[in-house]
Formats: structure tokens, sequence, C-alpha cells
């Protein structure tokens, strides 16, 4: 490669907006990172780096489904919620004696399902993905608790059938159902490999598959293609629907994936706040990362660091000594913040750019 | 020259694609009827006609995209039914859009192999990008294009995009290349390069049918020429027989008469100039700023080629950009303009370049789409006076000679013409003293053409000053009274109508001062 194509290649990657983003993202974690080990000194502990490793697993999975529905210029609205009905799903699965593998391919399952759905909804019936995810989330959350109301026991056992009623008055936590043969299986969640977290390897495997599929696969291609420009697309011959389906697809399956973590975690999920919130938090890690709402923008690289600004931004605010009930209020703050600085910078280089 | 003088000669061989006796019909609209066409390899195809003649419906035949309900398609020789724009490219037949089909967040070669990668593993999808990138090297360098298939094609000029499409159209090995008005976004060189290209092309064997607007191209390019009116054919010029003038009444079925601009249009008076504009700068301008008049009842046209600031120097005119330093004047009073509120209340109207982005609400129906900058005196406490937009709306259409089927229609389901004309209705209903027409022309086919420039002439003669960007020669030496080039945001210099020709206008467009 001659010296001329070289210099080109390095032009051409940084004239790249994403590239500006994923510095910027890069930075931001930096300095987080350095405040937080530079006031506390609890923060340098081995203990502290694996819970904020294992909280970025657990939303770094939710968020590379976020990418890939963003990607596609969509929105899913309906993470937290299938979370949610994942955890409780699995939970009654295993209170009822399930093998812990089976049940969580059967949440998968339905995970996957619900992504599917969603995705035809909005290709063949091209209802709007805010509204039909945002549906999604009520019902989905909905679900869930009257799941956890029925008495599944009562309703199985015919020795216990007419015993008494089927659904409860209230709804109520889900557990595991007391089960002391699940160790190994919750080794996934609780566990350690080489003094990383589990979620946080899992998260991992996930991020270099979805690099692979994203950045080296064709399938990539298309869904950045119709992200930005769906009839480019559709008149080159890909199947733009079915690309769109496989995004829902995936980020649903991997919200499922999440809820199965979610449960595992402490052993309980309740149904009216597991996975509460957990949509933004995967939407914020991704824009974070450079992936445009707009849709065709984003790189798995840039989602790892996003994916870490919000566990870090947690963990500071608490080291820092600001009231929980003050949290979010200053995990917004901080987020405006950042998006002005980013936003200054851009301009400042765009400015530079041209002035050259 | 050989090549030209071997294309003309008469073709012999079996045509690569035959049309017989094409009809389509939309509702109860006949969009093609009987229409026939007949391409052989390595020669240029003009297709003209005016908007609505069913140009792009016999490409959209041609492509795939919309199935004829009569006739016969034959490739070379071969009777063929062409069901979807897939099957078209398989037998070889490529299309490309007047908006490009391309994704500008993608590189050069993911573009040029989209959904039809080299890949490996196979159901992995994954992607051969050295191959690829070999491969579009050699497609890039058969038109000509010298950039890197890395580079993201957000970084390229329209001209170069459109070369990536022919590239793109030449890797599917197409025999017949289909353009739609592919210069219609392009600086001059870009066009001349496109037309070398495709002069290229004619000699490997391609069959180009270029489409266009812009006569002087397909007389430059056009080995024959064919012509559709009301959906039907409306006659065929071989190479010799091609002139202007012959076109112009090929399409319109009638001479028209572009009246050249006379002392008599010119409703000059000795009366102060009603713009007077003092070394106004903008961000990006250069040198001092730009100094010009416009007197009441002149057209000054405003020349220079593409990228000269013509645009940008009407956008800060009227407050759509920031103003640097410099003064305006309107009728000898100093304006404050901010924003185009305030230039509008001085009774300034800019008609923009891009009428689908700044000029219309596509969606929005011709009466809204008039009354937008009007409202003021269609409300009564803010409420809408909806009857008085109707009426309105209904003397626009009148006296524009509108075609539309009701002031209720989409601004967006109009002809380009039409739309044109709803743009300098809703700026005209307010009796603007000056107008600043952008691009008055673009895309707009020549009926429309001679009724917009008729309108020119008649709002001068009642005094309404006019300042006409252009970058269209030929307009601007038909309608100006006084010619202002530009290069590079600055004004290299002023043409009276005595000075005028084309060689006095591009020296100065080029830069060398006068």
């Amino acid at each position: 490669m001659s010296k001329g194509e070289s210099s080109n290649m390095f032009r051409t990657f940084f004239s790249n907006p994403t590239v500006g983003r994923i510095l910027g993202v890069f930075l931001l974690v930096l300095v987080l990172y350095g405040l937080m080990v530079g006031i506390e000194e609890n923060a340098r502990s081995l203990e502290n780096h694996q819970n904020i490793a294992r909280r970025i697993g657990e939303w770094g999975i939710l968020t590379l489904g976020a990418a890939f529905v963003i990607i596609t210029g969509g929105i899913d609205l309906s993470i937290g919620s299938v979370v949610c009905l994942s955890a409780v799903s699995f939970g009654i699965l295993l209170e009822n004696g399930a093998n812990p593998v089976v049940a969580a391919l059967i949440v998968l399952a339905g995970a996957g399902l619900i992504g599917l759905f969603h995705g035809f909804l909005i290709t063949r019936l091209n209802l709007q993905p805010f509204v039909v995810t945002l549906c999604g989330l009520f019902i989905y959350r909905g679900l869930a608790q009257f799941l956890s109301l029925i008495d599944f026991k009562r309703l199985l056992d015919p020795a216990l059938r007419g015993t008494g009623r089927i659904l409860r008055d209230s709804s109520r936590d889900v557990g595991v159902g007391g089960r002391g043969d699940l160790g190994w299986f919750f080794w996934l969640q609780k566990g350690d490999f080489l003094g990383v977290p589990m979620p946080m390897w899992i998260f991992g495997i996930l991020a270099l598959i979805a690099a692979i599929f994203l950045h080296a696969s064709v399938y990539g291609r298309y869904l950045f293609a119709l992200g930005h420009n769906e009839q480019a697309a559709r008149y080159a011959g890909v199947h733009t629907n079915r690309y769109k389906v496989l995004a829902y697809f995936l980020c649903s399956l991997l919200a499922g994936l999440g809820g199965i973590l979610f449960l595992m975690k402490i052993n309980s999920a309740s149904p009216s706040n597991a996975g509460n919130w957990f949509e933004l938090y995967a939407i914020t890690g991704a824009v974070l990362g450079g992936t445009s709402l707009r849709g065709g923008e984003g790189t798995i690289i840039g989602i790892l660091l996003g994916t870490a600004v919000l566990p870090l931004l947690k963990t500071l605010v608490i080291f820092a000594g600001i009231p929980s009930d003050m949290e979010f209020s200053a995990i917004g703050l901080a987020l405006l913040l950042g998006t002005l600085a980013d936003e200054l910078l851009r301009r400042h280089s765009e400015k530079a750019r041209k002035g050259a | 020259m050989t090549v030209a003088t071997s294309a003309m000669e008469p073709p012999v061989q079996t045509p690569l694609l035959e049309v017989e006796r094409i009809s389509k019909r939309y509702g109860g609209a006949q969009a093609l009827s009987g229409v026939g066409l007949r391409l052989y390899a390595g020669e240029v195809v003009a297709l003209i006609g005016e908007n609505g003649a069913g140009k792009s419906t016999l490409m959209k035949i041609l492509g795939g995209i919309v199935i004829p309900d009569e006739g016969e398609i034959r490739i070379v020789g071969q009777p063929v039914r062409l069901s979807s724009p897939s099957q078209a490219m398989d037998l070889g037949i490529s299309l490309i859009h007047q908006e490009l089909n391309l994704a500008d967040n993608l590189s050069v070669e993911a573009n040029l192999f989209l959904g039809r990668e080299l890949t490996w593993g196979g159901p992995l999808g994954l992607a051969r990008g050295k191959a690829m990138e070999a491969k579009s090297r050699e497609l890039l360098a058969r038109v000509g294009l010298n950039v890197s298939p890395l580079e993201r094609l957000s970084n390229l000029t329209p001209g170069q995009k459109q070369l990536v499409e022919i590239a793109r159209s030449l890797s599917m090995d197409a025999r017949v290349l289909i353009m739609d008005e592919p210069t219609s976004s392009l600086a001059q060189k870009e066009t001349d390069r496109l037309l070398e290209v495709i002069r290229e092309l004619r000699q490997q064997g391609v069959c180009v049918v270029y489409i266009s607007h812009r006569l002087r191209e397909v007389e430059a390019v056009a080995d024959r020429v064919v012509g559709l009116r009301d959906g039907k054919n409306a006659g065929e010029m071989t190479r010799a027989q091609i002139n202007y003038a012959a076109m112009v009444q090929m399409m319109v079925g009638r001479e028209v008469d572009l009246h050249q601009r006379n002392a008599a249009d010119s409703g000059a008076s000795d009366r102060g100039p009603v713009l007077r504009v003092e070394k106004l700068r903008h961000a990006l301008s250069r040198g001092e700023g730009v100094s010009l008049e416009v007197r009441p009842g002149e057209i000054v046209g405003m020349a220079g080629l593409v990228g000269a600031g013509r645009t940008e120097f009407a956008e800060t005119l009227f407050g759509i950009r920031p103003r640097v330093s410099g003064q305006v004047y309107l009728e000898g009073q100093l304006g404050k303009i901010q924003r185009p509120a305030d230039a509008i209340a001085l009774g300034m109207a800019l008609v923009p370049e891009d009428r689908r982005q700044h000029g219309l609400i596509l969606a929005e129906s011709i009466g809204g789409n008039i009354a937008l900058p009007n409202l003021d005196t269609h409300q009564v406490a803010r409420l809408l006076r909806f009857s008085k937009i109707r009426h309105t709306a209904h003397q626009g259409v009148t006296s524009l000679r509108i075609r539309t089927t009701g002031i209720a229609k989409p601004a967006g389901q109009l002809s380009g013409g039409n739309q044109q004309k709803v743009v300098l209705y809703k700026w005209l209903h307010r009796q603007p003293k000056l107008l600043i027409l952008d691009e008055p022309t673009r895309g707009v086919d020549v009926g429309a053409k001679k009724e917009i420039y008729d309108l020119m002439h008649d709002l001068t003669r009642k005094g309404v000053g006019i300042l006409m960007i252009s970058s269209d020669l030929e307009e601007i030496l038909h309608l100006s009274d006084r010619v202002v080039v530009m290069h590079e945001h600055q004004k290299t210099g002023e043409l009276t109508r005595a000075q005028l020709s084309e060689e006095s206008i591009m020296r100065l467009a080029t830069g060398s001062q006068s």
C-alpha cells in the first residue's frame, strides 16, 4: 500500500463522524473513572471494579440490542418490560421445578417471539416503532404482573385443584422457589472467571459476535444501509423488511437474556419494578457511544464505551456523597453537560476543518 | 471524433431492446398510449418531452418498476416480461434515478456492491473486503473516478456520486443504462466529465438512454433523439437533425418563442434603486463583501459557477444566514434584517433554489403552502380565515395557470413547473418590491419555463425589482438587464446588456478580473 493511500485511509477514518464520537465518549469514560478513583479510596477496590463490570455487562447486553434497532432508524421502548416479563417468567418456571436450561430456552424463545411480533407490526402493518414498542412497554409489564398473580401450583397439580383460588389477590415478587440445585447455573450471573464477573464475559463475547455481524458481515451493511436510505437498500435488492425484523428480534432476544440474568442476580424479581428504566439506559448507552437516533450510524466499540458511562456515573454519584434521591438529577445533568461538550467540540473541529 | 462519425451510421444489427405499442393507464389518466422505442448497442439515445409526457413511466417500465397494460418488450429479438427491478437488472437494464439511490453513510465500495456483496463463510455472510476493494478500483477506473473505494460516500460531490451509480450499474453488466436527469445537480465541470464517460460507455457497446430537460447537453451527446408528447411518440431525430429549436418544437408541439428581453420590458425608471447592498459579508465571505443595486423594473442576473457563493449571498440578504458586516438599503432606507421575517416585512421575497426542501411543505396542500407567508392577512384574532385562504389559493391557481385537480392537492404531487408556480405565487401575493429568484427554472419544462419568463417580464413592467441567480447561462443572457458575476464569494464584475456574452461572463466567473 502506497503512502498516499494509507494517509487517505487515515483521513477516511477521521472524517467518519462516528470516530469523533468514539474519541469523545472515550474521554468521558476516562474523566468519570479518574474522578471516581480520585475522590474515594474505596472506589479503587477490586470489589467496586467487579460491581461496575457486572453492571456494564448486564446493561451492555441490552444496549447491543437497542443499538441494532437504532441503527435501522427505529427504537425499542419495551426493553425494560421485556426484561421484567422474562425475569418473572423465568422465576415462575424455576419455582415450578423446571430445569434451568430448559427454562432459560423457553424464556429466550418467548422474548424472541416478542421481537418478531414488533418487527411484523412495523414492517407489514407499517406502524411506527415508537408506538408499537411503547404499547409493548405497557403490555409486557402488565402481563408480568398478571403472571405473578397466578398460583401455578394450584393450577397444575390435580391434587390441589379446587382447594382455593387460582388467582392471588395482589401481585408478588417472584423468586426461585427456594431451590438449592441451581448454583451451577447461577454461576453465570454470580460467578467470575479470572476475576471478571460472568455478565461482563457474556457481554464481551456477545459484543465480539455483534462486531463481526455489524462490521464484517453483509448483514451489518444492510442494517446500516437501510437505516440511512431504506429505498436505496430496497432498490439494490436487499430484503429490507427481513433485516428490520431481525433487528427487533435480536433486541428482544437480548432483553430476554437480560431478564434471566436479572432474576439470577438477587434470586427474585418484582413485576412492578424489575427492569424499570432499562430501555432508557440501553438507549442512552447506545447514543452516547455514537449510535445516531437518525439511523445508519454506530459502532460496537462506541457502544462498549457508551455502556460504561452510566454505571460509572451511578457509582460516582454514590461515592461523591450525593443523596440517592438526587441520583437521577445528577446523572441527567452530567449527561447533558457531556452532550453539550461534545456538540461544542464538534463545532470547533468543524470550524477548524473548514478554515484549513 | 472518429467515434462520433461511426455512431452516425444507421445501425443495422437487431435492436438490443425493443418496445412496441406500450400503453399504461393510471386510474383515469392515460400515461402512455402505443409508444414504441428501439435501442441499439453502442448508441446514446436522448428521451425528451415535457413533464407529464410519459418519460418517467416509460423508463419505469423498462426498469421493471411499472408493468405496462399492453404492448411487447423484446430483448435481442426475444419477447420478455419485465416484472421486477431485479429481473430488469438480470437482463442488463439498469436505471439510475434522479434522486440517487445510494447510502451516504457507507463507503464507496459498500455502495458499489450493496445487495450483491462478495462473501465467504456461507450463511455467515462475511464480507470479502479486499476482493471487493480491488474490484471497486477497476470499476471506478472504468468511469474515470479517482477516489478511494474506502472513502465515505458523504464526502463525495454530487458528480462523483453520479459516477459511483454508473460504476454500480456497470458492475451488474448493464447493457442498457437509463439515466434520469443525471446532470440536474452537477456543476459544469462534472457535467462535462459525465458526458465524456457516456461517450466512453458508448464505445464499450453500452446503450445509454439519456433523459434530460437540458437540451444543450442532449445536443452535445445524443446520437438519436426520441420525443414523447402526451404519452405518445412525438418524433425522432438522427444525429444530423438534432438542434435546439427543433427539439423544443418536438416536445411542445408548437414553436416556443422564449421572448428575448428588450428595453420595452424593463420598467426601469429614474426612481432610486429598490435594493442597494453595500459590502455585505457573511461567515464564508472573502474580501470586502458584495455590493450591488437593483432598480425598480429591472432584472439583475447573478451568474457564477456552482459554489461561487450566490445562494449564500441571497440567504444573507434575506436574513437566513448571519450577516457579518455591510448594509442593506430598501428604497433608500437602511434595513435591519436579522431574520427572514424582517426581510419579508421590508417587501422582499426569496424563491429558493431547493424548492422541495426550502420552498414548499410537500405534504401540505397548495392552499396551505400559499397561505403560509400570508397568514398575517388571512386571520382574525389569530384564527385562520379559511374562506379567504381558499379564495387566495384559487386566485393563485388561476392567475399563474397552475395545473392541478384542486387547491387541496398536496404540493409534492405537482410537476416541477407547477410546484415552482406555487412557490412564486405564495410570495407574489404579498406584492413584494424585490423578488430574489434562485435558479427559478431548474427542473422545469419548456412550457412552464416560458410562463415563468413571461411572469418575470410582467412583474418588472409593474416596477418590481428582480435579482435572479441562475447557472443557466442562456437564461442569464436571455433575461438580464444587467449581470453581476460572482467567483469564490466575491463579486468579480458587473456587465451591462451591451457587454453581455457567454465569454464575458465565463471570464469573470472563473475569477479573471475584467
